[in-house]
């Protein structure tokens, strides 16, 4: 138990999925601007990554392993991820209307989200259990909303300050998200 | 046909080069750039698959049914991407080693599925390959100017290469200032923000005059 304990920290605070191992930086910079976007976008990517999570797991180690096949580790998982999200969007228009106007635009978005991509190999490359696996997948989305949502918020205050012209809109954001990240450096030594 | 091959190669050096300008792709930009190397390796390997895709995806513009487009480039780069990654594993295992995850994510990299949408399926061989160049080769330049920015304040070195030609640093800046004390935040994960943000802000300033 303490072990997934330290797992979900890890994979929420120290090797935040953003902030410390830079993967989805292009809708954190993308859909921060707004608070609405930045909480559609976190909750689609907490609901397709446990999704993808747990299902390129599956595919790699009863397909691809047994098979031998494990050079198409890439192509495999883009597929997967590419008809999960597919598969969840028609789902969720048929069945939970409401949920899907909620999250509407991010759907599509999510397959080219590198977090998404990105977390998934992370699973294989290091050996986790499906549980394990699960649990990190987990964590490293609500890591990716946390860092989202807070960032969001700040982007939010920083319309209402008067910024040089030069370093407008992205290069602020950019040296922004260098703050948060330092703010979440902070967690480094604890695990 | 608006622009010749020549120019649509030479606006992916400055009026279109990705990281800055465009602001996709940013993952690698941030990730892999703690050294100068890196960041030309990175680049190098996003160009291969950049051109190859947008040969492909030119080729076969008319036999690709406009509604599945998506998924169709996303198989054509994820080909290439698996290429590259073999290719490495063949002949830059250390490199490949150094890079780690970032090479299978040049699969969801924006510039590479941007420019198969916005530029390979609706031009020509030619343009397409001068395109590709042109932006990967903006795509090299950005992130070795930023892992040499950032390794020249972070560690005082600028690495060219880790192959036993060019074991250890080319120039240390140490050399020229002896007081001079690594700036450590730079090389460290929130150096990478600061560092192009800082960098697009002195773009923007050149460009806006």
């Amino acid at each position: 138990m303490g072990d997934y304990i330290v797992l979900i920290i890890s994979c929420i605070f120290v090797n935040n999925i953003l902030l410390a191992q830079f993967l989805g930086n292009c809708p954190f910079f993308g859909t921060s601007k707004k608070m609405e976007t930045a909480v559609g976008m976190a909750m689609a990517v907490i609901f397709v990554l446990v999704m993808a999570g747990a299902i390129t797991w599956m595919i790699y180690n009863y397909l691809l392993v047994p098979l031998e096949l494990t050079y198409l580790r890439t192509i495999a998982f883009i597929l997967v991820i590419a008809s999960l999200v597919q598969f969840v969007e028609m789902f969720l228009k048929k069945s939970i209307p409401a949920l899907y106007a909620g999250l509407g635009i991010f759907l599509p978005l999510i397959t080219t989200n590198c977090a998404v991509f990105g977390a998934c190999v992370i699973n294989i490359d290091k050996e986790y259990s499906f549980l394990q696996a699960l649990v990190a997948s987990f964590s490293y989305a609500a890591g990716f909303g946390l860092a989202l949502i807070l960032f969001a918020g700040l982007r939010e205050r920083i319309l209402l300050a008067r910024v040089p012209s030069p370093l407008q809109d992205t290069s602020i954001a950019l040296v922004t998200a260098g703050i948060v990240s330092l703010s979440f450096y902070a967690f480094k030594g604890m695990v | 046909m608006a622009k010749s091959i020549t120019q649509e190669f030479v606006k992916g050096l400055w009026e279109e080069v990705p990281p800055f300008r465009l602001v996709l792709g940013l993952c690698p930009v941030l990730g892999v750039t703690t050294k100068m190397q890196f960041g030309i390796g990175m680049g190098l390997a996003t160009t291969f698959v950049l051109v190859f895709a947008n040969i492909l995806v030119s080729l076969l513009r008319k036999v690709i049914p406009a509604k599945v487009r998506i998924a169709c480039f996303i198989i054509i780069i994820a080909t290439f991407v698996t290429l590259v990654e073999l290719l490495m594993q063949a002949y830059a295992y250390r490199l490949f080693l150094d890079l780690g995850l970032f090479i299978p994510l040049i699969v969801v990299n924006c510039i590479v599925l941007g420019r198969a949408e916005a530029f390979a399926f609706k031009n020509g061989l030619l343009p397409s390959i001068a395109d590709g160049l042109g932006i990967g080769i903006g795509f090299t330049l950005s992130l070795a100017a930023l892992g040499g920015l950032r390794e020249i304040l972070g560690a005082g070195t600028l690495t060219v290469w880790g192959a036993p030609l060019f074991e250890g640093p080319l120039f240390n800046i140490a050399n020229y200032f002896p007081g001079f004390q690594p700036f450590e935040f730079m090389v460290q994960a929130p150096g990478a923000f600061v560092c192009l943000g800082i960098m697009l802000c002195f773009m923007n300033m050149v460009g806006n005059k």
